[in-house]
C-alpha cells in the first residue's frame, strides 16, 4: 500500500505544476500586444477576395499608428454583412454592393466605400490548344447555360480562326461556395444574356444549369487543370500568380480585351463619370474601347453613426490614408487602384461619418 | 420506538453511503448522463427554431424539392439527401467486407507481432483529420479513379445505368471511395477488439467438434462478435453521413440526382459548409439550417433501419439474440 500513496502524490504534484505553468505562460502572453497603453481595437469582417491587400493595409497602418489595431476576418461577403447587421464588427467588407432590400434590413444607415478593383477571367484546359482564345459574350453565356457543349462549336471557332479547336466536350466548372467572384461573373452573364437573367440570375450562389463545383478559386483552378476540356472562372490575381492560361473577352466596343491592370482601370474610368453618389454600381460590361468587361469594385461597408467617437475618428483617418497612400500598394498585389474621380468622391463621403 | 430506530438506521445508512461516495457518484453520473440528453435536446431545439422561416415557406415540399436556387429563393433537399445516402451506402458497401475481413485476419489468423504492428498503423489512420483525406482524394484517388478504375468499369459493365455517362473524376463514386477509406480504420480497430474478446472456449469447442480453423472463425467466433462488429458499422455510418471537407473536395458539388455513379452529386454536409458563410438572406440561412435538421433525422432513421436489420438477421441466425 506504500506505492499508491507516492503515486498519488506524484500525480497531484504534476497536475499542480501543469496548472501553475499554464497560468504563468498565459499571464505573460497578453503583455506584448498591450505594450502600447490605451490601444484601440477595431473589428472588421467580410470579403475574401481583397483579403491580401486589406491585410497589408491594416498591418501597414498599425505600423504607422501603433495605437490603432484593425482586426479583419475574411469570412466571406455574406458573413461580413451579417456581422455588421448584428453589430459585432465596427465595419464590414463585401464584394457586392448591398441591394435596397438588404439596406432596409439594416437598422442603421450604411455607406459604401470602394477600395480596389478586381477582374474575373475565363480559364480553360483544351487538349492541344495553347493559344489565348477569344470569347464572345454569347459564347460564354451559351457555355454556362449548357447550350454550347463542344469546343468546336461555331460560336467559339468563329472568333478563333487561327486555332485548331477539337471536338471535345466542354466541362463547365463553377464555384461551389458562395463568393463575390461568382457574383461578378453572374452579373456579367445577366447583362449579356436575357436567358441567363431570367433563368439563373445573379448572386454569390446560384442554381447553375450545368457544371461541377470547386471550392474557392483554388478549387476551380484545380478542377480546370485536372479535367480535359474544362472551362472555369477565377479572379485575375489568382490566374496571374498561378500562371494559368486565360482568354480574352469581347467588350461593348467590340474589342477582345485581355484582363490586366490597364484594362480593369479603364473599365472603372468608363463608369466613373456616371458613378452614383452611394457608389452602388455594377461595372461589368462597362463602356470604353480598352475596358475589360468582367470587373467589379470591392467595398468597405461603414455605418454613418459610430458610437465610439474615438473609433469614428480613427476609421475616418484610415479611410483618408487608404484613399491617398494605400492605393499605391494595389498594383504590387495585382489589384487595380481606384480612378481619381472615384477617390475624390469618396473623400467627400468620409465627412458623412459621425 | 421501533419506527424511530428504523428511520435513524436509514439515515445512518444514507450518511454512510454519502461519506463513502456512493450517493455522490450516483448524483454525478446522473448529471453527466442528463447533460448528454440536454445537449441533444438543445441541438434539436436550435435546429428547429432557426429553420422556422424555411419550414413555413416550403412545408413538406422541402424534402421532395429538387431545385436549390438562392437567387429565386426556391430550396429543396432531395438532391442532397440522395447524395448523402448514396455515398454513405457505397462507402459501407466497400468498407464492411474489407474492414471485417481485415479485422478477422488481424484477430484470428495473423501472427501476433504482425497483428500488433498493423493494428498500430491502422489506429494511426483512424486519427488522421478528414481534410487530409480530402487532399488524398483530390490528388490521388480522383485521378486514379478517373484514368483507370472508372473507364474499366465503363468498358466492362457499361450497360448498367450506374456506370453510364461521361467520366469527370469527381463524382459520387469518388466520394464513396474516399469515405470508405476513412471509415475502414474504425471498422478494423473496433471489430478486431471485439473478435479478440470472444472467449477462447468458444473457439476450442468448435475445433473440438471437428471444425477447421476457418470454419470455427467464420461460423462461431464472428457470429459471437456480431453485435460489436455492427456497433463499429454504426459508428462508421455516422461518420460517413456527417463527413464534410473530404466529400466536398471530390463529389463535384452539383445538386442533381442521376442514375450514374460517375456523375457529380452533392451532400448535405458539403452544401452547408460551402454556402453557410456567404448566405445573406434569412430564408437562405433557414433553408441551410433545415438541411441540418434533415441530416439529423436522416442519421436517426438510417441508424434505426440498420438496427432493425440486425434484429431481423440475428433472430434468424444462431438462436441467441
Amino acid at each position: 500500500m506504500k506505492k499508491p500513496k507516492a503515486l498519488v502524490l506524484f500525480y497531484v504534484a504534476s497536475v499542480v505544476l501543469l496548472i501553475v505553468g499554464c497560468l504563468g505562460l498565459t499571464a505573460r502572453a497578453p503583455a506584448s500586444p498591450r505594450a502600447v497603453p490605451d490601444q484601440v481595437l477595431i473589428n472588421a469582417a467580410g470579403a475574401t477576395f481583397p483579403y491580401p491587400i486589406y491585410s497589408k493595409w491594416f498591418t501597414e497602418y498599425n505600423r504607422l499608428h501603433p495605437d490603432i489595431e484593425i482586426n479583419y476576418q475574411s469570412i466571406g461577403s455574406g458573413g461580413g454583412i451579417a456581422q455588421l447587421k448584428a453589430g459585432t464588427v465596427d465595419f464590414g467588407a463585401s464584394d457586392m454592393p448591398l441591394t435596397d432590400q438588404m439596406l432596409n434590413d439594416f437598422k442603421f444607415k450604411v455607406l459604401h466605400f470602394p477600395t480596389v478593383l478586381g477582374a474575373v477571367v475565363p480559364t480553360y484546359n483544351i487538349t492541344g490548344v495553347t493559344q489565348e482564345l477569344n470569347f464572345t459574350p454569347d459564347a460564354l453565356a451559351g457555355i454556362y447555360l449548357g447550350k454550347i457543349t463542344k469546343w468546336n462549336d461555331p460560336a467559339i471557332t468563329q472568333t478563333n480562326k487561327g486555332v485548331q479547336l477539337p471536338a471535345q466536350d466542354i466541362v463547365v466548372i463553377h464555384r461551389s461556395d458562395g463568393s463575390g467572384t461568382t457574383f461578378v461573373w453572374t452579373d456579367y452573364l445577366s447583362k449579356v444574356s436575357k436567358e441567363w437573367e431570367t433563368k439563373v440570375g445573379k448572386n454569390t450562389s446560384v442554381n447553375w444549369p450545368v457544371g461541377l463545383g470547386g471550392k474557392g478559386n483554388e478549387g476551380v483552378a484545380g478542377l480546370v487543370k485536372q479535367t480535359p476540356g474544362a472551362i472555369g472562372y477565377v479572379e485575375l490575381i489568382y490566374a496571374v500568380q498561378n500562371d494559368i492560361p486565360y482568354g480574352r473577352v469581347r467588350n461593348t466596343a467590340g474589342t477582345f480585351v485581355k484582363a490586366e491592370l490597364s484594362s480593369v482601370t479603364a473599365a472603372a474610368a468608363g463608369v466613373a463619370k456616371a458613378m452614383p453618389e452611394d457608389f452602388r454600381v455594377s461595372i461589368t460590361n462597362a463602356p470604353g474601347k480598352a475596358a475589360y468587361p468582367v470587373c467589379s469594385f470591392t467595398y468597405l461597408l461603414i455605418p454613418t453613426k459610430i458610437q465610439d467617437a474615438n473609433k469614428a475618428k480613427m476609421i475616418k483617418d484610415f479611410l483618408h490614408w487608404m484613399l491617398n497612400d494605400g492605393q499605391k500598394d494595389a498594383e504590387g498585389l495585382t489589384y487595380a487602384p481606384l480612378p481619381k474621380e472615384v477617390v475624390t468622391m469618396e473623400l467627400k463621403q468620409i465627412s458623412m461619418i459621425e | 420506538m421501533a419506527e424511530g430506530a428504523g428511520s435513524r438506521a436509514r439515515l445512518r445508512a444514507f450518511l454512510d453511503r454519502l461519506r463513502s461516495g456512493d450517493e455522490v457518484a450516483h448524483l454525478l453520473t446522473l448529471i453527466f448522463a442528463s447533460a448528454i440528453f440536454f445537449v441533444t435536446f438543445l441541438l434539436v431545439y436550435e435546429l428547429w427554431q432557426n429553420s422556422a422561416l424555411s419550414r413555413h415557406q416550403f412545408g413538406w415540399h422541402f424534402l421532395l424539392g429538387r431545385t436549390w436556387d438562392p437567387v429565386f429563393e426556391n430550396y429543396g433537399a432531395l438532391p442532397f439527401v440522395f447524395g448523402t445516402t448514396l455515398t454513405s451506402a457505397l462507402a459501407l458497401l466497400l468498407a464492411i467486407p474489407l474492414g471485417v475481413g481485415a479485422a478477422i485476419f488481424l484477430a484470428e489468423l495473423a501472427p501476433p507481432r504482425i497483428s500488433d504492428f498493423l493494428t498500430f498503423l491502422i489506429e494511426l489512420l483512424a486519427a488522421v483529420p478528414s481534410v487530409i483525406f480530402g487532399l488524398l482524394g483530390i490528388f490521388i484517388v480522383v485521378p486514379l479513379l478517373g484514368t483507370t478504375v472508372m473507364p474499366f468499369l465503363k468498358a466492362t459493365l457499361g450497360f448498367l445505368p450506374i456506370f453510364k455517362g461521361p467520366i469527370y473524376g469527381v463524382s459520387l463514386f469518388a466520394a464513396g471511395v474516399v469515405l470508405s477509406i476513412m471509415i475502414i480504420p474504425f471498422i478494423i480497430s473496433i471489430s478486431r477488439e471485439v473478435l479478440l474478446g470472444v472467449p477462447a472456449d468458444q473457439r476450442e469447442a468448435a475445433l473440438a467438434l471437428g471444425a477447421t480453423k476457418w470454419e470455427s472463425t467464420w461460423k462461431v467466433v464472428v457470429p459471437y462478435a456480431r453485435t460489436g462488429i455492427m456497433g463499429s458499422v454504426f459508428l462508421s455510418l455516422a461518420r460517413a453521413l456527417g463527413e464534410t471537407m473530404a466529400v466536398t473536395m471530390v463529389i463535384g458539388n452539383d445538386p442533381k440526382i442521376s442514375a450514374s455513379l460517375f456523375a457529380p452529386g452533392y451532400s448535405i454536409a458539403a452544401v452547408i459548409a460551402n454556402e453557410f458563410s456567404e448566405a445573406t438572406s434569412a430564408l437562405y440561412i433557414n433553408a441551410l439550417v433545415e438541411l441540418g435538421l434533415v441530416l439529423f433525422l436522416l442519421t436517426i432513421i438510417l441508424n434505426a433501419l440498420a438496427r432493425l436489420l440486425i434484429l431481423a438477421t440475428t433472430r434468424r441466425a444462431t438462436g441467441h439474440a
